[in-house]
């Protein structure tokens, strides 16, 4: 496939690894997070740690949108279709433990209606097709999806279709990455030592690389706008290594095939258009952030799930055991968790980031254990 | 669920609508999000849209880059 073959390429992978165990200082370390599920998906499927110096090394951030929803979030999802609403969402969403063991998977097979979709436009369809039903589209992500989920609305607003609305769960990256910069874990505690970011490639491409000068200024860390291939991220590592080498931290762009200082301004006016900042906003693994996702203006407000239906304040909690909060925040490995790979499997999941093709502990269970079990096979 | 695939444009279907070929199969997306992409251009799909074009000229430049690292090490072999 034209765009993704190149720059998988082995030769060029080699001399790339070649270049960064130039680079990389023998007498120092080197831990870069990669904030996003998609960078995490490439590290492992790609075995791209295999080919770095033992002194440069990957954070796994909370950059899988699928992972932060917090379990009210979910609980609320399902008391919706549970009250006779048609519920849209995206497939990954499906599996994801809700409280009680449930999730939106089980509660349809109970016989709520609960619809997996792949774009918004399905959603519309459900909509047109089921005038005497309310349809619910149970929106999540970052700002990859939310212009979709904004197009969507306006276009409901245009033809006047009243029976769609828009559960919100819109999360913003930048908020995010500051917060991860100023918990205690990095800060104070010094148990997550983060020197710099692989900055996201998707949602850069319409936010634009010009949002992160900010953090990377105050916070005194380089970032730099990775795309998804396992090149990419290999190139971004040898620019990554120059700045801390040479004492800058600047926003510097490798994916310039896509990503420009200004993103996609179009999607960003729709997205304002429709979306204001909510005041604060749980995430899984990070607690409460202040201004770290979006919910409907006024405007498009009877399109608004949360306004149109009173719904239930969840007390939902992880399973015990599940150590994702700690996962996502870079503070602990899939392997430290007790649960991983017995009581937990992609199956039979206990925690978020299980589900997810681009969760650390699904990632690490596809394509890490593998590899674990071919050095206990070489050991014996 | 971030991942996004590049596609290139075959065929404008009218409204905001497009045929897209990914890797031979042909599929419908809305271009409602990248407005001036055109018939043969590659653009990045992600939930059913094209989130925007991908620039041929820049890909080929980080393509270049790639390719003159890791020469010293070689040479070093
Ligand atoms: S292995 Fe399962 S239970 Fe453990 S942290 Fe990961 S998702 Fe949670």
């Amino acid at each position: 496939m034209k765009y993704v073959d190149e720059f998988r390429d082995k030769a060029l992978a080699r001399r790339l690894a070649a270049q960064i165990a130039e680079e990389a200082d023998p007498a120092r370390s080197y831990n870069f997070m990669e904030f996003c599920g998609g960078h995490t998906h490439a590290i492992f499927r790609y075995g791209v740690q295999d080919l770095m110096p033992e002194n440069v090394n990957f954070v796994h951030g909370p950059g899988c949108p699928v992972c932060v929803l917090p379990i009210p979030r979910i609980d609320n999802a399902i008391e919706l279709a549970e009250g006779g609403a048609i519920v849209c969402t995206y497939g990954d969403m499906m599996r994801v433990p809700a409280s009680g063991r449930n999730s939106l998977i089980k509660a349809k097979a109970a016989g709520a209606d609960i619809r997996m979709i792949y774009s918004t436009q399905d959603a519309l369809r459900i909509a047109r097709e089921n005038p005497d039903r309310e349809v619910v589209f149970f929106a999540i992500g970052f700002e990859t999806t939310t212009p979709p989920t904004a197009v969507a609305i306006k276009q409901a607003a245009a033809e006047g279709l009243r029976n769609f609305t828009v559960f919100c769960n819109h999360v913003l990256t930048p908020a995010a990455i500051q917060h991860i910069l100023q918990s205690p874990e990095v800060r104070e505690l010094g148990q997550v030592h983060i020197d710099g970011f692989y900055g996201p490639s998707h949602v850069s491409s319409i936010i634009g690389s010009a949002p992160y000068e900010y953090f990377a200024r105050e916070f005194q860390k380089p970032v730099v706008i990775a795309g998804f291939e396992p090149l990419d991220v290999m190139q971004s590592t040898v620019m990554l290594i120059r700045q801390i080498n040479e004492g800058r931290f600047e926003v510097e762009n490798q994916y310039t095939r896509v990503v420009t200082p200004e993103g996609n301004a179009h999607a960003k006016a729709l997205v304002s258009e429709v979306f204001e900042l909510r005041r604060m906003f749980e995430w899984r693994g990070l607690g409460d952030v202040p201004y770290s996702a979006l919910r409907i203006k006024d405007a498009y407000g009877e399109f608004d799930a949360e306004r149109r239906f009173t719904l239930t304040e969840s007390r939902g909690r992880d399973v015990k055991g599940c150590e994702c909060p700690a996962i996502l925040r870079g503070v602990k490995k899939p392997t430290d968790c007790k649960l991983f790979g017995t009581v937990c499997t992609p199956d039979n999941p206990m925690g978020s980031c299980m589900v997810s093709s681009e969760g650390s502990c699904a990632a690490y269970w596809s394509y890490g254990r593998f590899r674990l079990e071919r050095v206990k096979e070489a050991a014996e | 669920m971030c991942l996004a695939i590049p596609a290139r444009i075959v065929e404008k279907t009218g409204g905001e609508n497009a045929i897209v070929s990914l890797d031979g199969v042909k599929k419908e997306i809305s271009l409602a999000l990248v407005a001036d992409a055109e018939v043969g251009d590659y653009v990045l799909v992600h939930v059913g849209y094209a989130l925007n074009t991908i620039s041929p000229e820049e890909a080929e430049r980080t393509l270049s880059l790639m390719a003159e690292m890791g020469l010293a090490g070689e040479a070093a072999e």
